[in-house]
């Protein structure tokens, strides 16, 4: 078993005990990476039914300034994207750079959805980068925008096709959301902000609330017929499948949005004004094309590729390297993705990958693997 | 025939000069899915503590090391179809490698099953 004296513990900690997670230390917090049904069985659940994963490591914070424009300006001038005509109650994936255009952490931006709140943007950021998230944030802000950090807040994701299934039986307003867009509601006396989002590529929400309040409304969902819990196992193979980015693994502060294959996180606005960290690499490389680019890798045989396995060309010249790799279980084979140099990015190129001492036959592949199932209403 | 557990979760029976290699069902539990097994090439000779074969979950790979010395004469061809077969019956059909054993000695310091269970529940 891992020592996971040092990890600190979510609000759903004594759940996951209860429920026989195998308990690893993830971004400094005791988090299930799977259950006693599996990775293979959690994975399939959630894309045909509904499955629930604990996200509370991830940082959630408000950025509060005067108005919607001074805050959104002020984030625009650490990221790509374009946050000043953000809907009430729309989010947006984005990335926040350093001084090189260099990925520091891949977040989702929140426009509350109640006017009252005009000014503020939540914001989701990654477990294990949020204490630098926030001292970067905190150093670049203007003097009127402020970072409020919600270390109290837990994060319950359900997802799949049936989580509105299960979610409508506690919250009218589910239903109506549609991707990337969130409301707030009383589910049994809990507050909840409710978010039509996730990271498997299955429709899904993610629900947060107070932590005293976590556990309870964990287990209102579960006792649905859909739901069942999964780790971060599945999680991990479910966004993998889904073509997602893994920070940490996928992205790095050595790499750029354009090599990242994340230039749609950069609105049209941005790229015609620029402003942003990095903006001489970032529009070159969206311009001319980058100098390496993330594609997925489609392997043929059963033998996975990990992190760290290096692309070779059919000659046996390298030309990039392995980020992220596993067993596909919608697939029933193994998928990868990797930065490989532009010639060798279309879908179909054939390439080697070297998996100990043992060459692998791959394909570059279009991602997502498997088609993702958001739900966009007109 | 005896049966012998090394600390890396390996089980190994030994009959005449031939031993029979797989993980144990702890090592399996341990894993999870079983996805891929990686074997060696027959003829091949091992040293004790070289890498024998991969176990393969849908999360990690894991090696698979040689509880002693031996050449390689059989590998378990039926976990290239069905490596799943690992999770179902780890200590019986789903064993690994067979080999001519190089030093029987080297099973003094391996572990019986009681003791393996004892190791097992101070892992635990």
């Amino acid at each position: 078993m891992a020592d996971l004296s040092a990890a600190k513990k979510t609000p759903l900690y004594d759940l996951h005990v209860e429920l026989g997670g195998t308990l690893v230390d993830f971004a400094g917090y005791a988090l299930p990476v799977r259950y006693p049904a599996g990775i293979m069985t959690e994975h399939l659940h959630c894309r045909e039914q509904a499955s629930l994963f604990d996200v509370s490591h991830m940082g959630q914070a408000l950025l509060i300034g005067p108005d919607h424009e001074t805050t959104a300006r002020a984030l625009e001038a650490l990221t790509p994207s374009a946050f000043t005509k953000l809907g009430l109650g729309r989010m947006r994936y984005s990335v926040l750079l350093n001084e090189d255009g260099g990925i520091i952490d891949d977040f989702i931006v929140t426009r509350p959805e109640d006017p009252a709140l005009d000014g503020t943007l939540m914001l989701v950021v990654n477990g294990a980068c949020k204490e630098g998230d926030y001292a970067h944030l905190e150093a670049k802000l203007p003097q009127d925008v402020t970072l409020t950090p919600l270390p109290n807040k837990a994060l319950i994701a359900i997802q799949g096709p049936k989580a509105v299934d299960a979610l409508a039986r506690h919250s009218t307003k589910a239903d109506a959301l549609t991707f990337m867009s969130h409301t707030t509601d009383v589910i049994d006396g809990i507050e909840v902000v409710i978010s039509r989002c996730g990271y498997t590529g299955e429709d899904g929400f993610e629900l947060s609330c107070d932590e005293a309040d976590a556990e309870r409304l964990a287990r209102l969902l579960l006792n649905e017929p859909e739901v069942e819990v999964a780790g971060l196992g599945a999680r991990d193979s479910l966004r993998l499948e889904s073509g997602l980015c893994l920070y940490g693994h996928d992205l790095d502060t050595n790499t750029d949005p354009a090599e990242a294959d994340l230039s749609w996180a950069i609105q049209k606005r941005r790229r015609e004004e620029g402003g942003f960290p990095g903006e001489a690499r970032i529009l070159k490389g969206l311009s001319e094309g980058p100098s390496r680019i993330r594609v997925g890798l489609s392997i043929l045989g059963k033998a996975p590729a990990r992190e760290g396995a290096e692309i070779l060309d059919m000659d046996g010249n390298a030309i990039g390297v392995v980020t992220s790799g596993g067993f596909a279980p919608s697939l029933q084979q193994p998928i990868a993705m990797g930065y490989v140099t532009p010639a060798f990015a279309q879908a179909g190129c054939k390439v080697q990958l070297q998996v100990r001492k043992r060459l692998l036959e791959a394909e570059v592949a279009a991602m997502p693997f498997v088609p993702q199932r958001y739900v966009r209403k007109p | 025939m005896s049966t012998y557990y090394s600390e890396d979760h390996e089980w190994i029976s030994v009959e005449g000069d031939i031993a029979t290699i797989g993980i144990t069902d702890y090592a399996q539990s341990q894993l999870g899915d079983v996805v891929f097994v990686e074997l060696p090439e027959v003829g091949a000779s091992m040293s004790q503590g070289d890498e024998a074969a991969v176990v393969e979950s849908v999360k990690a790979a894991s090696e698979v090391y040689a509880p002693i010395d031996g050449e390689v004469t059989e590998v378990n061809e039926g976990l290239e179809e069905d490596p799943s077969k690992v999770n179902s019956d780890a200590e019986g059909d789903a064993w690994f490698l067979k080999m001519k054993v190089g030093d029987a000695g080297q099973l003094e310091g391996l572990m019986d099953a009681d003791a393996y269970k004892a190791f097992v529940a101070e892992q635990e």
